[in-house]
């Protein structure tokens, strides 16, 4: 691999940028790898990376139905946050935001990590004390957090509405090294790392049956035909539940559609992260000048990428009350991806009822954030059959009724 | 945009007249059941790419409960029923079979 360097820049512009190389190599499947992960967005290129990095295991095929990132991992809105309310999210999440910060120099790629803070408003006296306990959980939990007042949520954000009619703002739940980082680079910094230690990443290669014998996965059938495999990872988040019928194992997940919209570019207006969870609406400027924008997911199951108007309609007209400049802005852009919702939105990264197979889906509205950690703890289980990261969110949690319960903490998550 | 009918007011309406309720035909399980039954009642759901059988609420309207036949890959509705009932009236079954030949979920086909 040909690192990424000021030197590299300066050398390709004397010779006419003909020297930059392929980021990823692209090969035909071989018979078979010691490790096959379905679905390359964030979390399969990261557990592949950390298979390859922590445990010497190479023999990987990335299993990809469309193109690289060209699922919720290049939908999404990028928002990168470790202020979660139970000891398990909080764990998983921090070690994801802590990787965060160093990715761009441990993968070379520049994945402009921009910790630029991040807000979560406080518009009712029932937010105003969970997200004070939040606070406390996070110190106690090591996460670097802080309830803050209304006069200094407008210091920092001064476009904010604090006194609206309906939901003024009473404080903020407060992360200053929570922020965004841009989503193609964090797929593509894996990719090419991943390559770059052997692992083939195979594009438009969709996965249409598991091969089993005696309780195990023997290989996968795919569109480039069979391949067989040692161990299995699925790793594809909305289609999570076609993947498990696919093996023969039900899961306690829904999929639905989530939406984001991008405004037309305005100069620099506000430089960290706001979410406002009692309207269900969030907002941050991108580099362009963008306001990127999310909302509320569909209340029904659906594939179709697309989700419905009348949320649109929803968040743009809470967002309006708090960000009243924002009123005149014209929506350039709308899309959706289909998330894998699990009842206590929390992730699933487990053992499967088949031998060698795991499973790694449920993180729903709010996986970005946490694709580092996720491959990090993930590549461990597939590894060793263990791992500490992932030991609260295994499939038995719904046997046993031991739940890591975000969804009344968070109202929305992201 | 989806577009529901309700089969006891007659009404058509767009999706916010409406309210989803998740997966249909379910069958409860209870104190004494096995571990597995239960979980399964409570929290395994069919999520399939393609036909699917759920509750839905016409709360805008007549308040009541019925159930639509829908494919979650295009949006398309089959057709919707009263939810007095366990399984999909065969009149409902033969619209998908004609639409979606060799169609299955869960036990019925
Ligand atoms: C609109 C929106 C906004 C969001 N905002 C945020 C946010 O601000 N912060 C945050 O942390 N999270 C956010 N999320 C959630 C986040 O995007 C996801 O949790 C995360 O990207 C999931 O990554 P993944 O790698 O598991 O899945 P994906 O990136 O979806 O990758 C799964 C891959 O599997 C492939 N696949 C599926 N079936 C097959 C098959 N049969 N064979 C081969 N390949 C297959 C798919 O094509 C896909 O590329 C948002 C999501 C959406 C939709
Ligand atoms: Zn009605």
């Amino acid at each position: 691999m040909k690192r990424y360097s000021a030197f590299a820049i300066a050398r390709e512009a004397a010779r006419n940028h003909i020297g930059w190389g392929r980021a990823w190599a692209k090969r035909p499947p071989k018979k078979r790898y010691d490790v096959i992960i379905v679905g390359a967005g964030g979390h399969g290129l990261a557990t592949a990376y950390y298979l390859g990095r922590n445990f010497g295991i190479t023999n990987v095929a990335i299993l990809e139905k469309g193109w690289l990132g060209g699922g919720n991992t290049g939908r999404n809105t990028t928002i990168i946050r470790s202020n979660y309310l139970q000891d398990p999210s909080a764990a998983i999440y921090e070690k994801a935001r802590s990787l965060y910060e160093t990715m761009s120099q441990d993968l070379n790629y520049n994945v402009m990590f921009s910790p630029r803070g991040l807000m979560m408003l406080a518009q009712t006296e029932h937010e105003v004390r969970g997200y004070e306990r939040t606070a406390h959980a996070n110190a106690l939990q090591g996460v670097e957090t802080e309830f803050i007042s209304a006069r200094r949520v407008k210091e920092l954000c001064p476009i904010i509405n604090i006194d609206g009619p309906r939901y003024p703002v009473l404080g903020a739940l407060w992360q200053a090294r929570g922020g965004t980082a841009r989503h193609d680079a964090v797929a593509w910094g894996y990719a090419r790392a991943c390559s770059d230690m052997g692992m083939d990443i195979l594009q438009q290669c969709e996965v249409t049956g598991v091969r089993q014998a005696d309780g195990k996965v023997t290989g996968v059938d795919t569109t480039l035909g069979e391949i067989g495999c040692d161990k299995l990872g699925i790793v594809v988040a909305g289609h999570s539940g076609v993947l498990a019928g696919m093996a023969g194992f039900r899961l306690p997940i829904e999929s639905v559609a989530l939406q984001a919209l991008v405004s037309e570019p305005i100069k620099p207006c506000m430089d960290v992260v706001v979410m406002a969870n009692t309207v269900h609406g969030y907002m941050s400027q991108s580099d362009k000048g963008e306001m990127v924008i999310g909302g509320s997911a569909d209340g029904y199951n659906n594939y179709t990428q697309r989700g419905s108007f009348h949320h649109l309609e929803h968040t743009v007209s809470a967002l309006i009350e708090t960000f009243p400049i924002m009123s005149r802005l014209k929506m350039l852009r709308q899309w959706g991806g289909i998330v894998d919702m699990t009842g206590d939105r929390s992730p699933i990264l487990s053992a499967t009822p088949l031998g060698n197979c795991f499973i790694n889906c449920g993180w729903g509205t709010g996986g970005f954030k946490a694709i580092p950690g996720s491959g990090w703890g993930f590549a461990e289980l597939m590894a060793k059959g263990q791992s500490p990261l992932c030991d609260a969110f295994g499939l038995n949690r719904f046997t046993e009724g031991r739940f890591v319960d975000e969804s009344v903490a968070a109202g929305v998550a992201h | 945009m989806l577009i529901l009918t309700c089969p006891y007011c007659g009404v058509s309406g767009e999706e916010t007249e409406f309210h989803g309720g998740g997966e249909a035909h379910l069958k409860r399980f209870g104190p004494g059941a096995s571990e597995a039954d239960f979980e399964s009642y409570l929290f395994h759901r069919e999520n399939p790419k393609g036909v699917h059988f759920e509750r839905w609420r016409h709360v805008n309207g007549c308040g009541k409960w019925f159930i639509a036949a829908r494919d979650t890959a295009t949006l398309q509705v089959f057709g919707t029923y009263p939810a007095q009932t366990t399984e999909p009236p065969q009149e409902i079954r033969d619209k998908i079979t004609a639409a979606r030949p060799g169609w299955r979920w869960r036990d019925f086909a």
